[in-house]
């Protein structure tokens, strides 16, 4: 009930002229950004914030939030059409949804698409509603020793999932951890890898190391290698609503797809990429059409798109909670509570009321403005891919280079952009993952901390990580999940060699 | 890592600007005063909101046409005070946000440019630290802490703000104040006073240490029980007993004020404490003191730049007998 009543009051809030302007904003940029390959939310989260520094925060916090979910909606679109993913999370999307669309049945993928995020990001956003107080009083039970585990349970779930290569994803997770440690250590003011330069006292900027290796290096390798290859956009047939036969086989995976995606945005070491790919064989495996499945099975879009926007809503909780990002993008977010002054965590529920539940409301009415959009307007999103090449990466390129100047007026820093943006291009150049050298940077710093601070309050008994109950579960779980995903690749690779036998291809 | 807002840096890049061009009108004009206020951190903190207060202040006072307020980031506040030091020598409109963090940062940081290189006008505002532990602890006042800490001095986790930071300055002293040794206490460092206060909440750690303002909220609410105040007298609106009352020799203010420029002529100088002066008696200034609930600590001119002298030596020994700084 109290929570209802802040739910109304939020609403309130949210339905103001000014933030129900912002909100649109944030979802129309947002599916924009998931459209466009290459530009993603949390770049443009981040070349935003200058915008916003005179904002009210809720407003500002609004929009980003949509520009956050607005992506997971916007992304399907290109991995539809184009077999191009705008995000890591809807590269499943593109193994049916394209195949969909080569069978002119791009509509139907679409609207499933569509009509499943606005389903699993309404009942994410219900589930973030009624768990999150009650999360609030779990989090002030994490210390360093539970933040610790929980870094750990990070690192596993995160680097399994990132890149086809372990040598290189490990390579440049380590990348990451190295360059994390530049700057003074907090615990004992001690600089390190500092070289004498004031600049790196306070370490690099994660907001410039990933625009470097994200916009600028991702700019470099277009320039480069424009010319090979080009995309083919698939006309779209027949009608852009589903059939009766297309919902019937669409609902189930739509709920299916939310339970798996919430929970693993939750956890803050979840992220978009495996509830999908889970979300993919689940449905493949409960499917009775499993024989259309790589030829454009419904059911492998519309369960994926749920499982990434429910996960997307999870993500919010961690976030809110316990101040802890789980993806680029709520670190982004994070850094924009901070300007404004504020700190993410268990308090932020009982000081700032309005600004979490007109966020939260927001959310409900931004789903709304989504589906809206999305279904109607799929052709108009698909001609933001008609601006040539050239001019779009020139623009990102200005933006990245005007935003990590902007941030002391530092020469230092655009050298350093450039530098990292260099690495990214090389990395891209030879398939070496950029995601892990974020990962790294992000988490290599807060679980040393953490260690650190919890074997300080232990007095240097280890066994702190393993006696404390919370800590000891989430070990525990990490242990499985190690274990887990092993299992069901070597499930999966006796099931690809039967239907290697039994398959004409 | 160091997360950042790359938008105040755009706008700031843009604000920049804009002043820029402002200021190019403004010389031809001639007017009484315009001011640039350096503040070295980033928006919303401490510095920043001193910064800003005084822009409202010295404008609503009509002591200046123009001020401007301009954040450099980084290394505790040292990156901007080399800044003053190496980009505005002799310029008497500029002035700098600056305080007992930044005395501790110089020597943390290995600063090439100390605050001895600057120009002192005046000592503003102060905020007194207070020890707080969560309701349901076993320790109800200075004397528990200090029976708890001698029984088992590594036991006690002392939480608080980044290494050589105002807590665990305070946290030094302390342990100095009841014989225990300053290098060897057991203090946890934590990214934010959120943080802190969290963990306090959690009863993750014995003790922490922050600003009132930060603690203030959970210590009416009755969540937190603040042991002590550093102040030398019971503060009004704080209700907690000073650690003086419980016989522990300790008084500390984390204090802010503005500095200008080094090369700045007698004159020049004369003029800053006079504005200043005139601003922090001021009505409006009352009300900022009052809104942000600050400490009024004017102190100006030649006695507060040997109190700045006195605080860079002091603050130096601590950060020595902490293990921070080697001899």
């Amino acid at each position: 009930m109290e929570t209802l009543n802040a739910l109304f009051s939020g609403f309130a809030v949210a339905l103001s002229l000014q933030n129900l302007f912002l909100g649109f904003v944030g979802v129309t940029l947002g599916t924009a950004v998931g459209v466009l390959p290459g530009v993603g939310p949390a770049l443009t989260v981040a070349l935003l914030l200058p915008a916003t520094a005179g904002f009210d925060p809720t407003g500002a916090l609004i929009m980003f939030a949509g520009i956050y979910y607005g992506a997971m909606f916007g992304g399907s679109t290109t991995s539809i059409l184009l077999n191009t993913p705008g995000e890591s999370a809807t590269i499943v999307t593109a193994m049916e949804g394209n195949m969909m669309a080569k069978r002119g049945r791009a509509g139907a993928a679409l609207a499933t698409s569509a009509i499943g995020s606005f389903v699993a990001g309404t009942i994410g956003t219900v589930l973030l509603t009624f768990v999150s107080p009650f999360a609030v009083d779990v989090a002030l039970k994490f210390g360093p020793a539970e933040y610790f585990s929980v870094m750990v349970l990070a690192f596993v779930t995160v680097s399994a999932v990132l890149g086809a290569s372990p040598a290189r994803g490990l390579a440049a997770l380590f990348l990451g951890l190295t360059i994390g440690l530049i700057g003074l250590d907090s615990q004992t003011g001690q600089a390190r890898f500092t070289l004498g330069v004031p600049e790196l006292l306070d370490g690099l900027d994660i907001v410039v190391v990933a625009v470097g290796l994200f916009a600028v290096g991702e700019t470099l390798y277009v320039a480069t290698y424009l010319n090979r290859g080009a995309d083919i956009i698939e006309q779209m047939k027949g009608s852009i609503w589903m059939s009766k036969e297309d919902w019937k086989r669409s609902w189930k995976p739509w709920l299916r797809g939310t339970a798996l995606g919430f929970p693993f945005g939750c956890i803050p070491a979840g992220g978009a990429e495996i509830p999908t790919f889970l979300s993919y064989a689940t449905e493949k495996k409960l499917s009775k059409h499993a024989d259309e499945f790589g030829k454009g099975a419904i059911e492998g879009v519309a369960g994926p798109e749920a499982a990434n926007n429910a996960s997307a809503s999870g993500t919010l909780m961690p976030l809110l909670t316990l101040g802890l990002p789980t993806t680029a993008t709520a670190a982004i977010i994070l850094a924009a509570f901070q300007q404004y002054g504020l700190q993410p965590g268990p308090l932020l529920f009982d000081t700032q009321p309005e600004l979490i539940w007109g966020l939260i409301a927001s959310m409900y009415i931004g789903n709304v403005i989504l589906l809206a959009l999305n279904l109607p307007l799929v052709g108009v999103w698909v001609k933001l891919l008609a601006i040539p090449r050239p001019l779009l990466y020139a623009g990102i390129l200005i933006f990245a280079t005007m935003g990590a100047y902007g941030i002391r007026n530092s020469w230092f820093d655009l050298a350093l952009l450039y530098g990292i943006g260099l690495l990214g291009f090389v990395m891209r150049r030879y398939d070496i993952p950029v995601a892990p050298v974020l990962v790294g940077l992000i988490l290599g710093p807060l679980s040393e901390q953490q260690f650190r601070r919890a074997l300080a309050i232990s007095q240097g008994d280890l066994s702190i990580f393993v006696t404390q109950p919370i800590s000891a579960t989430v070990l525990a779980i990490t242990v499985l999940v190690v274990i887990v995903p092993q299992a069901w690749r070597l499930v999966r690779r006796m099931q690809a060699n039967a239907i290697g036998h039994h398959s004409p291809i | 890592m160091r997360h950042h807002d790359i938008g105040a840096g755009l706008g700031r890049a843009l604000r920049t600007a804009l002043a820029g061009l402002a200021l190019a009108g403004a010389t031809t004009l001639a007017c009484a005063a315009d001011y640039k206020i350096l503040v070295p951190a980033a928006p919303g903190g401490g510095y920043d909101q001193l910064g800003r207060a005084v822009q409202a202040a010295l404008q609503a006072n009509k002591l200046a046409e123009r001020v401007q307020v301009n954040n450099v980031t980084g290394a505790g506040g040292t990156i901007g005070l080399a800044q003053l030091i190496n980009g505005s020598k002799g310029d008497g409109g500029a002035l700098m946000a600056s305080g007992k963090g930044m005395v501790s940062a110089v020597f943390i940081n290995k600063s090439p440019v100390t605050l001895s290189n600057v120009t002192p006008i005046a000592r503003l505002t102060g905020e007194y630290e207070v020890l707080v532990v969560p309701a349901s602890s076993p320790l109800k006042s200075m004397a528990d802490l200090v029976a708890a800490y001698k029984a088992n001095p590594a036991a006690v986790s002392w939480a608080g703000g980044f290494a050589g930071g105002v807590d665990q300055l305070t946290a030094g002293m302390i342990v100095q104040a009841i014989g225990g040794e300053a290098g060897k206490f057991n203090y946890v460092a934590f990214g934010s006073g959120g943080e802190v206060l969290a963990q306090v909440l959690g009863g993750h750690v014995t003790v922490g240490l922050g600003g009132f303002n930060e603690f203030a909220g959970q210590i009416k609410a009755g969540k937190l029980r603040a042991l002590a105040v550093t102040a030398p007298a019971r503060v009004k609106d704080i209700d907690v007993p000073t650690l003086k009352e419980q016989g522990i020799n300790v008084e500390f203010v984390n204090w802010r004020g503005i500095m200008a420029a080094p090369g700045i002529s007698d004159a020049q100088r004369d003029e800053l404490v006079k504005a200043l002066t005139q601003m922090a008696k001021s009505e409006s200034w009352k009300a900022t003191l009052e809104k942000n609930e600050w400490v009024d600590m004017l102190m100006v001119g030649d006695e507060f730049r040997h109190y700045v002298e006195a605080e860079q030596k002091t603050v130096l020994k601590l950060v020595t007998d902490l293990g921070l700084v080697k001899k």
